[in-house]
């Protein structure tokens, strides 16, 4: 070499360039390993999961819409208007507007009650802040992913539609899967 | 009158309209069915289903992709040649459907007491008559690229040009070890020789003629590896690009009768055509082999293009006159050796 590249230059040792005949076997023989390789999943068969039809599964803490809960016993409302979940809330979604429980007129367990619970579905980021900011585990997030709609205000989901058994339309994952 | 060729005619005429009529039905038919196989196989290939919403299994997609494109709108560029703008397509599904003519499908046989051949025509010159025919396909692409006025059009012209005369020569030299083998172009007679105990299909002792056959097949029908005309991931198109609605059909169409000849052409040549070995069907099945040989021919193609990447422009070069050029010149001359020896 006429040039010298210094001795912080790593000189690689190649292995000696194959010849013409070397080659074509081994181009020849890539060849044949590689169509191997796809003919082995064509065998396979397909992964799609075909959507409308069939719905990804979702893992047990996948955080889809939002769910109220009662109480199973009492069917009180586990929400007691507290709206620490709007505060918690970094896209400031919810809207609480909390009113007393009167003796003739109980409707959560605790003093107050939510009059008004409405998520702005359009808005939240599934975060799942409000659901580690409550203290009656009133909100949950559900497996409910499924949420688009023709009109912007039919994302804004009231109580009723909140409490309201949910659709459960994802099948949830397997332990296996 | 000059007589340039013996083209052996020996049926009624209404006979040869009659079986070329069947014949271009059967083989363009193959051209829709091709077309879908290429999108399902290629996407077992590739985990998924491929089209499987236009009919039952997506069986209609086919139908569905040419009846949007034939009803769309017939665009022009204001810079191309009008006529030869239009009849470009034409010339590109002429060769095409042209060439189906010859490839056998079964010997003369015995229908109702007239004697038919299985077959378009079966000319002395043969195998020549789908180069000749090959040699004119050429014409499509370029005319099609230089018509269209634009210079994109115009360079994807030139690379297809390029790429289809560099292996037409390495494909046609690829075939005279079977032609001396054979000693004869007729497409039928070289069937014939691969028929009976003892003679084996020419894949076999013409096996690198079969390979620098089937892979200058695949650069001639502009298939991946050898797709560069249109080169999806890297160019908009190549000698396509203006083009439009039907015309566009018809060049997609020319290249998927393309590939269905070329299967016909490998069936014909190396595969023993209508034969099937250490069995002697009835005559009616032969037709079906050949069909049958064909689509395995044409699963090869999607699952080649499922395989391979694509050649850089220079490779495709060094490959066809380096690699094929030599090893099918190599080949012919092994064969006169041995040909002339035993």
């Amino acid at each position: 070499m006429s040039w010298s590249p210094g001795d912080d230059v790593i000189a690689v040792q190649r292995a000696p360039a194959p010849g013409a005949a070397a080659s074509t076997y081994r181009a020849f023989g890539a060849t044949l390993k590689g169509l191997r390789m796809t003919f082995s999943r064509l065998v396979e068969g397909p992964k799609t999961i075909q959507y409308p039809e069939e719905k990804t599964p979702v893992y047990p803490r996948f955080r889809g819409r939002h769910k109220l809960h009662r109480f199973e016993d009492t069917g009180l409302e586990k929400c007691v208007g507290c709206s620490l979940c709007a505060a918690a809330c970094p896209a400031d979604c919810i809207r609480v507007v909390a009113a007393e429980n009167t003796p003739e007129v109980r409707i959560s367990a605790g003093e107050r009650y939510a009059a008004v619970y409405e998520i702005n579905l359009s808005r939240c980021i599934f975060c799942g802040y409000c659901e580690v900011a409550c203290p009656f585990d009133a909100i949950t997030m559900g497996h409910d992913y499924e949420m688009s709609d023709f009109n912007r205000s039919d994302l804004i989901f009231t109580k009723e539609m909140l409490l309201a058994e949910p659709l459960e339309r994802a099948p949830l994952r397997t332990a296996g899967e | 009158m000059i007589v340039f060729a013996e083209i052996g005619y020996y049926e009624p005429w209404w006979i040869q309209i009659l079986k070329a009529l069947v014949i271009f039905a059967v083989v363009f038919n193959m051209v829709p069915l091709a077309l879908l196989a290429d999108r399902k196989v290629l996407g077992r290939f590739q985990h998924r289903y491929g089209p499987n919403r236009v009919g039952p299994f997506g069986a209609l997609q086919a139908v569905a992709d040419i009846g949007k494109l034939v009803f769309k709108e017939q665009f022009r560029p204001r810079t191309s040649v009008g006529w030869l703008f239009a009849i470009a397509p034409a010339i590109s599904m002429l060769t095409a459907t042209a060439t189906i003519a010859i490839i056998p499908f079964s010997d003369t046989v015995d229908i109702f007491g007239t004697q038919v051949g299985l077959y378009g025509i079966d000319p002395d010159i043969g195998i020549l008559y789908a180069f000749a025919f090959g040699g004119i396909a050429f014409y499509g692409l370029m005319l099609g690229g230089w018509a269209s006025g634009s210079k994109f059009s115009f360079m994807g012209a030139m690379r297809s040009a390029a790429q289809l005369i560099s292996y037409e020569v390495a494909q046609g030299l690829s075939l005279v070890g079977v032609i001396m083998m054979t000693g004869s172009l007729s497409l039928v007679d070289i069937v014939q020789a691969q028929s009976g105990p003892g003679n084996l299909w020419f894949f076999i002792p013409q096996f690198v003629g079969f390979i620098v056959f089937l892979v200058a097949g695949f650069a001639e029908t502009n298939r991946a590896p050898f797709d560069l005309p249109e080169a999806d991931a890297e160019l908009v198109g190549g000698y396509n690009t203006e083009y439009g609605g039907g015309r566009f059909a018809a060049f997609f169409a020319a290249e998927y009768l393309n590939i269905v000849v070329v299967s016909g052409l490998i069936v014909t040549l190396f595969l023993g055509g209508w034969n099937i070995p250490f069995v002697d069907p009835p005559t009616w099945v032969d037709p079906i082999v050949v069909i049958v040989k064909m689509c395995a021919f044409i699963f090869l193609f999607i699952w080649v293009r499922a395989t391979l990447p694509r050649l850089r422009y220079d490779q495709l070069m060094s490959l066809g006159w380096k690699v094929f050029l030599p090893l099918a010149t190599l080949n012919a001359l092994v064969t006169a050796i041995l040909v002339v020896v035993t």
